[in-house]
């Protein structure tokens, strides 16, 4: 227990002090957890800290990282992505492999592990390039699309390749390896069921596996979240969204496919789900920390020592394969038309090894491919790519993206991107508001967190999603930073208040629509920031006020004028009480508020009196005809001009 | 420099042929007002005090429309007959429109020929927007001569959308300068885009 504390602080701490110390540098995040990393290893060394099976435990961050990428990831999406991803993807991986291998037989290699390591160095880190592309605002660029088909082909190569790695085995490591079997192997594999079945049975496994996490994504999880909403506590919602992606990972390790296949999968099948935004707020947190573990590991596992002793040939190895992959990247660009700054970023961004490298390399040694030696000096090529991926990044913001900064402008003018509208509450107020911003054409993301009603409007094909948003993280995942606009349409009087205050004060470029109870929580949400309220009874009080009074006999038209010089006066007395209110002093100690209220009793009380016009003196104006003195002093006048 | 302020009035923008292209045209000139009347009035109830102040504000008003009916469409018809109040626009004291000028800017459906005494319309463009003119007189301020495109349904196959959107341009921007000669206007009973009286300087 001790020990695990001592452990928690220090990866906490360090990173803690070294991730802002390098976004202020402009560095990114990656790199401070890679810097910690570095930074606390002389400690863990000291400590004798297994730094390889934190690691092993903190990859299970990009495990969750695919289930998050599979949940933005609708599957038609993906169909329309097939092209780029197999293409790209497929001769990204196919070209810089066969390169690699090449240029290790050319070095002396033997063909075997010449093919191991082109398959290692084929890859790219999915984790670093995809962190520092939403971090940098670069995900939705048509390079940033680009890198992440490569990506995602990638991670789904890693499985197949897994399998083909153990067919390339050395007779005389595989003997050396019985003598200590198990030592590096991955320790997920003793529960494999597929080392005890037959061929067979393992593809009936492997097929079973996976149409039960798509028919379980599709048909389980919602009866499940019903189930859990009805105890309405929050942590049971984080426990079952982890459940749901360990769960998987299970399946999957136990029939021998990739935990992050089948969470990807996973994440796909719940992309169209109205908990998909639930969902993606409880995992991030969880991935984010493991993804900094696993930095922080990826820097404290590097061996200085061996680096030191090798400086030029490591050193010589990474530039080497970072330039080669940089340059297969480039050429594919060109074909796939990728143009200007995006083609910078696309070659750049993707020209370090990556984590899945680890994996494989780990792999390998355990599957007696490559010598232990060799795949030790293989990690540090890898671990360098990786620590030098922030560097590829600022080398492209600083003098690359500057570069195509004009013309990105011109193409943003021919873009028409309408923002989202996320609204939150989706009863009879919101369900309205909803269906008029759809029926103009319009994207809404509907936020609610009434399991029933759900349901019943997802049957009628309008699009909700279960979750409070009240909840910051929940906003974040519905896209407030992108969204123009905020309809706050919930019951909660304190919670839509609340909701107000965090947005206006956090997103000031969101526009917020906000419905009030009754005429305080008016004053409420305007002290809060809102400057579009609208009380939820008030227009329906007012249309029975005008069938009242035409009811009884006031001529229709009068009628709605009357009610119109209402609703004006009513407006322009709630804004100067609204902005006279002050929510920390009690409205009776509130000088400037009383006034007011005053002189606007004191006017109702003269209408009452009858010495003044009801309200409506703004709309009757036009249609009073001149008095009749003003008639004779104009006729006075015009015979004076005569 | 003449304070210009330009009210846009246009019920059905979105299918309009020329006058959306003037508006935008007009919008984008500095250091003119423009008003496009229907979304500050989406529910007619125009504010008397805010468009009075306008008025007083501002030295030429002009009229940008599309005739309907041989009139304004029907918000700035409202906008006449609540604004031009007893007392500010005419009768007793109301003199704070005197030495102002008015003026319009119309487009019409029908051909030019129609607009004639032997055409369908039976009379000129023109004596169609007398209640303007007169208006403008009781208010004692200068009614100038209109800016007017013909047969503006066909405008976008006969290529004169440009030209005449172009020409609302040159005129706003030599009114605003002092650059328009309203004297030389005066002898037109209408205007187009290549008889418009600009000077080179003011």
């Amino acid at each position: 227990m001790d020990g695990f504390l001592l452990l928690a602080f220090l990866f906490l701490i360090a990173g803690v002090v070294a991730v802002p110390l390098a976004s202020r540098f402009g560095l990114g995040s990656v790199l401070g957890y890679l810097i910690a990393g570095i930074a606390i290893s002389p400690i863990l060394d000291w400590l004798h800290v297994d730094v390889v099976s934190i690691q092993h435990f903190a990859e299970f961050g990009v495990v969750m990282m695919l289930f998050l990428v599979g949940l933005e990831l609708q599957p038609r999406m993906l169909w329309n992505m097939r092209n780029k991803l197999l293409g790209l993807g497929g001769l990204q991986v196919g070209i810089t492999a066969g390169l690699v291998m090449a240029i290790a037989m050319a070095l002396g290699q033997p063909w075997t592990i010449a093919l191991a390591i082109g398959l290692v160095f084929s890859l790219s880190s999915t984790a670093i390039v995809l962190q520092t592309l939403n971090e940098k605002g670069l995900m939705k660029s048509g390079g940033g699309q680009s890198s992440f088909s490569v990506l995602l082909f990638q991670d789904i190569a890693v499985i197949p390749m897994l399998a083909f790695v153990p067919l390339l085995a050395l007779p005389e490591l595989q003997d050396l390896a019985a003598a200590s079997h198990g030592a590096a192997d991955e320790g997920h594999a003793s529960m494999s069921l597929v080392d005890r079945v037959s061929g067979w049975q393992r593809a009936l496994l492997t097929v079973g596996a996976i149409a039960a996490v798509v028919v379980g994504g599709s048909y389980l999880t919602r009866p499940i979240f019903r189930f859990i909403a009805v105890a309405r506590l929050r942590e049971l919602f984080t426990a079952t969204a982890l459940l749901l992606v360990i769960g998987i990972a299970l399946l999957m390790v136990v029939v021998g496919l990739s935990p992050a296949l089948g969470t990807f999968l996973a994440g796909v099948v719940l992309a169209n789900s109205e908990y998909r935004h639930e969902l993606e707020s409880n995992i991030d947190p969880f991935k984010g920390l493991l993804l900094g573990v696993f930095f922080i590991t990826v820097g404290a596992a590097i061996e200085f020592d061996l680096l030191f002793n090798n400086l030029g040939e490591i050193l010589g190895l990474t530039v080497g394969l970072i330039v080669l992959k940089a340059a297969v990247l480039y050429v594919l660009s060109r074909i796939f038309r990728i143009e200007g700054a995006d083609r910078w970023l696309f070659s750049l961004g993707l020209a370090q090894a990556g984590e899945f490298g680890f994996v494989l390399l780990s792999f390998t040694v355990a599957s007696s491919v490559i010598p232990q030696g060799l795949a030790e000096h293989l990690m540090l090529v890898v671990a360098l790519s990786m620590l030098l991926t922030p560097a590829l990044f600022i080398i492209y913001e600083k003098w690359i993206a500057r570069r195509f900064v004009s013309v990105q402008d011109k193409q943003a003018d021919y873009i028409d991107e309408t923002g989202q509208v996320i609204i939150a509450g989706h009863g009879r107020f919101g369900g309205i508001v909803n269906r008029i911003l759809l029926a103009a054409g319009f994207k809404t993301v509907v936020l609610d967190y009434q399991s029933e009603q759900l349901e019943s409007l997802r049957a009628f094909g309008i699009k909700v999603f279960f979750g409070d948003a009240m909840r910051p993280d929940l906003l974040h995942a519905a896209g407030i930073d992108e969204a123009s606009m905020l309809v706050v349409a919930i019951d909660d009087k304190e919670g839509a208040t609340e909701l107000v205050r965090y947005v206006s004060s956090n997103y000031p470029h969101v526009y917020i629509v906000a419905r009030a109870v009754d005429r305080h929580h008016v004053y409420e949400l305007y002290s809060a920031g809102c400057r579009d309220i609208i009380r939820d009874t008030f227009d329906s009080s007012v249309r029975a006020g005008r069938s009242a009074l035409e009811a009884l006999g006031v001529h229709p038209y009068d009628a709605e004028r009357q009610v119109r010089g209402f609703v004006l006066t009513d407006q322009e007395q709630m804004l100067s009480l609204a902005s006279s209110y002050d929510p920390d002093v009690p409205v009776h100690e509130n000088e400037e508020y009383v006034r007011r209220t005053r002189e606007y009793l004191d006017r109702y009380a003269e209408v009452m009196k009858g010495n003044s016009a009801m309200f409506a003196t703004r709309l009757d104006r036009g249609w009073m005809p001149p008095t009749l003195e003003d008639v004779e002093a104009e006729s006075a006048q015009n015979s004076e001009e005569d | 420099m003449a304070k210009v302020i330009v009210y846009f009035a246009h019920p059905g923008h979105n299918y309009s042929h020329v006058n959306r292209y003037m508006a935008q045209a007009a919008r984008k000139i500095d250091d003119i007002s423009f008003v496009d009347l229907y979304a500050d009035y989406p529910r007619f109830d125009i504010n008397v005090d805010v468009e009075q102040q306008r008025l007083r504000n501002h030295d030429v008003i002009l009229f940008q429309f599309p005739l309907f009916w041989y009139s304004t469409p029907s918000l700035l018809k409202e906008w006449q007959d609540i604004v031009l109040e007893h007392g500010f626009a005419y009768g007793a004291g109301g003199d704070k429109l005197a030495g102002k000028t008015m003026m319009l800017a119309v487009t019409a459906a029908g051909p030019e020929e129609a607009y004639t005494s032997g055409g369908y319309q039976h009379h000129p463009l023109r004596d169609f927007l007398r209640p303007l003119e007169q208006t403008a007189r009781l208010c004692d301020m200068r009614f100038s001569t209109p800016y007017a495109l013909y047969a503006a349904l066909k405008a976008p196959t006969t290529g004169e959308v440009e030209p005449h959107v172009d020409g609302y341009r040159r005129l706003l921007e030599a009114i605003r300068d002092d650059r328009y000669d309203w004297k030389a206007a005066d002898s037109a009973e209408v205007l187009g885009y290549a008889s418009l009286p600009i000077r080179k300087e003011s």
